[in-house]
């Protein structure tokens, strides 16, 4: 079901200020590309351009190619509604659906569609995205109690296993581990593990240790400076960015030496 | 999977398809809708035009055709997108029916009768045509400028005490009543002033001062919201500054807090007073009504505008012609005053106000 | 207070503190700012007591000595249901634009317009009642009438359209769509702000779901603001309930308890009846009115009530999660 995702001459605005400049990149299916850099470099507005969330911000638009499978994303007659379906996404917080139960919060993608699903099959698909996402011991017998009342961590991991739900493609997530107590980051780090065998993942996170643990492939980018845009410095796999990184700035951030 | 979607069938079903399947082009809306006016059009002339009938006619073409064409070309849920898009598009044309329906028909009836001459007469002596609203404009002014005079001490010391002596268990009950204050019909106020002043002027009475008594009671709970609000607004740090500069509690309040929230402060009297200005009800039961010009809150009747409007319309005389259009003519008055007090207001909180972040 | 805190920071060129002075001016202020708090409560206690001991000649009074020979009770009563109904018809005409005008301002409309609208529709709230009961008789009223013509002809067998037909639109329901308008902008206002602190975080939830706009209304933007609208709706229904000019102006009245939305003769409501009525009354029948204020106070006090305790019920659960 994974799908190669292809991002060529990408520039992000917010308004009159670009936010990233001239990303060309290509990420691939089954596979967890880890996205790292110093906090403002546009990584989490580079992220939401790939399913095209970040457009729901007022002015803010998007220059390049960003093509699933050959599909460009961008092109007029493609509906970003759609996008979203195929690419799914989880947030830095948690943030189920406050008044919907455990149970509501994992069908809610598939509602969407089926108003009507209910039943049998509609559990076996919320068992298997909870049992997916880790979770399903976990809340097995309340799963009719509201969502707000789970940890943090769970609360994350129902998050995933309502992205799952829907069967994307790829799965975006936005340092869903650095709100999370060391334990949860853990099981969600495995979760990942699991994951990949079938979805494409996108993760931006600032935890050197976890991009080195979770990740196939790694990208560093940076800024040269406020009011700049960010930019990729280089890309490549992990172990190697990790051991032999090719640019001088790269081997700053992860050692540490980044101002 | 019974409950997956097509989107997500096959992996060799073409990725161009599951993307773009289905999408009117962006002027889809626009365009039935000027083709739904059209058609609506084409139908009212057929039969015989109405206004009335040419907007329901547009509203069901549209929404017939879109949501069908779209369940088409796009499926049922962006069908139900479009329609409850229509129905928020039409609720807001609606809201705005009567707003433009209302200053339309007051300029239109008002502005004929409103001359020098009609500002600037009484009613005194006046049988039919002619007269005018002086007296009911002086009693407006009177009987609001009292009933500010007495709301303004009261409320802003009460948020005061709520703001800089946060009040406690006397606090939280004066908040609950404030509250339950604003939700007091005008009429009832006007019934309470009644009460109050017949004790002192027994049965009958009516005078201007009650009128303000009664406008208090509802300007009161207006004007404590109001600056609490502002007074809040203030920083803590100044306050702070203040004492430690050894600077007593009640000279900070007065020099320090006030002066920095005056603009916040002036904008919520202001439209406070635009609020009570245009009460009718409670100034009907006790201000009373009177043809002469009468200065003296304290004594007999005093005609205020909305009274005036009121009653031109409900005893407009022989022929009502002439009464109806006064009535108009002091509707467009009062409306021009309280336009007047709401611009004030917006004045003085965009050029006086404070900052607020971003 | 505080100021005794001031000496420690000494030596400077600050002027010598007079303690005595400043105590005793707190102290005055003090108590001006806590006497205000009290006079308030004494107001509104005032309100209700002078309200009671007026009312008690008319629940004391035998029906004959009371306006149109009747008990209180059957005097009030059909006021009572007047009341109501004028202001149920105001509310179900006003919650559901009022919503769509809400969501339109917070969701819909192009944002930089958003503030502009939503200050159009704040006008109205700004506009007299005097001046909708003019524009209720002379405008609204023969729009509307043709329409309850047409409905008195052919919708004859519902009660509510069972006629005979006004002939001036000066019904029950024009009376409930001049309220309608008058209640609408506030209830918006309310509607409006729920809606726009509805948290980024669960519209982005909706959208990352792929939900379409209504799907991210319906999934997260309505449920937050649910209490919200809950209170609007009490808010306004209280206003109805109390407004008393553009009723008095516009309805016919017939007296008497009726359904009948489109007849010349209706049901009159407690404002509207104070204020005809009270010029013209003397003796007993003044107290009839007075205590007719006093259910009308009480009425809408429990509604503003049941209001605030949405409202703070909202509070607790917010601070709660
Ligand atoms: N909603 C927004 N409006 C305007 N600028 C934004 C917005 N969100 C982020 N930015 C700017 O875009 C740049 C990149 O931000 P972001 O993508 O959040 O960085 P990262 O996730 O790498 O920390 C920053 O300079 C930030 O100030
Ligand atoms: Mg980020």
């Amino acid at each position: 079901m994974a799908k190669r995702i292809d991002v060529s001459d990408l520039n992000i605005f917010y308004g009159d200020f670009r936010a990233v400049a001239d990303v060309s990149m290509t990420i691939e299916p089954r596979s967890v590309t880890a996205l790292i850099g110093p906090s403002g470099c546009g990584k989490s507005t580079f992220l939401r351009s790939l399913n095209r969330m970040h457009e729901v911000i007022p002015k803010a638009r998007v220059e390049g190619k960003v093509a699933i499978d050959g599909q460009d994303l961008y092109e007029p007659a493609v509906d970003p509604v759609a996008v979203r379906r195929l690419v799914g996404m989880v947030f830095q917080r948690p943030n189920p659906f406050p008044t919907m139960s455990i149970h509501e919060n994992v069908a809610a993608g598939l509602r969407l569609n089926n108003r009507k699903a209910k039943g049998d099959a509609l559990d076996d698909v919320v068992e298997r995205s909870l049992r997916g996402a880790n979770l399903w011991d976990e809340v097995k017998d309340r799963l009719d109690r509201p969502a707000s009342g789970l940890s943090g961590g769970q609360q994350q991991r129902l998050c995933i296993a309502r992205a799952i739900a829907i069967e994307p493609q790829v799965l975006l997530m936005d340092e869903p581990c650095s709100a999370l107590d060391p334990i949860s980051t853990l099981a969600i780090e495995d979760l990942m593990h699991d994951l990949k065998s079938r979805y494409t993942i996108v993760i931006v996170t600032h935890n050197m240790q976890q991009a080195a643990r979770v990740s196939d492939r790694t990208a560093f980018f940076t800024i040269s400076g406020a009011g700049q845009p960010g930019r990729l410095i280089e890309m490549g796999e992990t172990p190697e960015i990790f051991s032999r990184p090719g640019e001088k700035a790269t081997e700053d951030y992860i050692t540490g030496r980044f101002g | 999977m019974a409950t997956a979607t097509p989107l997500l069938a096959e992996p060799g079903a073409s990725p161009p398809l599951r993307l773009t399947r289905g999408s009117l082009p962006r002027w889809a809306p626009a365009g039935m809708f000027a083709a739904s006016l059209g058609a609506a059009l084409l139908v009212m002339l057929v039969t015989s035009f109405n206004w009335y009938g040419w907007g329901a006619l547009t509203f069901l073409l549209y929404v017939v055709v879109i949501t069908t064409v779209s369940r088409r070309v796009e499926g049922s849920r962006r069908s139900t997108d479009r329609l409850v898009t229509a129905l928020v598009f039409t609720a807001f044309a609606l809201a705005l029916l009567p707003l433009l329906a209302l200053v339309w028909t007051v300029l239109r009836r008002g502005v004929p009768g409103l001359t020098f001459e009609f500002l600037t007469t009484t009613m005194r002596g006046v049988i039919g045509a002619g007269g005018g609203v002086e007296h009911a404009i002086v009693g407006t002014l009177l009987v609001t400028g009292l009933a500010a005079l007495i709301s303004v001490p009261i409320g802003l010391l009460t948020a005061i005490y709520l703001v800089e002596y946060s009040g406690g268990r006397l606090g939280r009950w004066v908040t609950l009543m404030v509250d339950v204050m604003t939700g007091i019909p005008s009429i009832v106020a006007g019934l309470f002033a009644y009460a109050l002043f017949e004790i002192f002027f027994g049965p009958g009475v009516r005078m201007g001062a009650a009128g303000s008594v009664a406008l208090s009671v509802l300007m009161i709970p207006f004007v404590v919201r109001s600056s609490e609000e502002m007074l809040r607004l203030v920083p803590a740090e100044l306050r702070e500054a203040s004492y430690a500069l050894g600077i007593a509690k009640w000279r900070t309040v007065v020099k320090v807090v006030i002066p920095t929230a005056i603009a916040g402060l002036t904008t919520g009297v202001t439209l406070a007073v635009a609020r009570v200005i245009g009460e009718t009800a409670p100034l009907l039961l006790v201000a009373g009504l009177t043809t002469s010009m009468n200065t003296d809150p304290f004594h007999d009747r005093m005609t205020t505008l909305p009274v005036y409007a009121f009653s031109a319309f409900a005893t407009p005389g022989f022929p009502p012609e002439a009464g109806y259009q006064r009535a108009w003519s002091a509707a467009l008055v009062l409306i021009i005053l309280v336009m007047l007090l709401n611009l004030i207001a917006r004045l003085v909180s965009r050029f006086f106000g404070p900052r607020t972040g971003r | 207070m505080s100021a005794p805190a001031a000496p420690t920071i000494a030596g400077g060129p600050v002027t010598p503190l007079d303690a005595p002075s400043h105590r005793r001016g707190d102290r005055i202020f003090a108590g001006l700012a806590r006497g205000a708090g009290v006079l308030i409560l004494v107001l509104l206690a005032g309100v209700a007591l002078f309200l009671v001991v007026e009312s008690v000649p008319a629940l004391t009074a035998s029906s004959s000595e009371l306006p149109q020979g009747k008990s209180f009770a059957h005097y009030v009563g059909p006021l009572a249901f007047g009341t109501a109904f004028a202001a149920a018809i105001a509310l179900l005409i006003a919650a559901p634009v009022s919503i769509g005008v809400a969501l339109f301002i917070s969701h819909y409309s192009p944002r930089r317009l958003a503030g502009v609208l939503g200050y159009l529709i704040d006008l109205l709230a700004a506009v007299p009642s005097v001046v909708f009961g003019l524009w209720g008789i002379f405008w609204l009223a023969p729009q509307l009438q043709p329409g309850m013509a047409w409905l008195g002809t052919h919708l004859s067998f519902i009660p509510f359209f069972a006629g005979p037909v006004s002939a001036t639109g000066r019904t029950i329901l024009t009376a409930g769509v001049v309220l309608a308008v008058m209640i609408l902008p506030i209830m918006t206002a309310i509607c409006r702000e729920i809606f726009l602190q509805t948290p980024r975080l669960h519209e982005e939830a909706a959208l990352a779901l792929g939900a379409t706009r209504w799907e991210v209304v319906r999934m997260s933007v309505l449920p937050h603001g649910r209490s919200g609208v809950i209170s609007a709706a009490m808010l306004g229904l209280g206003r109805a309930l109390g407004e008393t000019m553009a009723v008095a102006m516009v309805l016919s009245v017939g007296g008497g308890v009726s359904v009948n939305l489109i007849s010349p003769q209706n049901p009159s409501t407690i404002a509207a009846n104070i204020a005809l009525q009270f010029p013209e009354s003397s003796g007993v029948a003044v107290n009839a009115l007075i205590a007719t204020g006093l259910v009308l106070f009480v009425i809408t006090f429990l509604v503003n009530f049941a209001a605030r305790a949405v409202v703070a019920r909202r509070k607790d659960f917010r601070e709660g999660s």
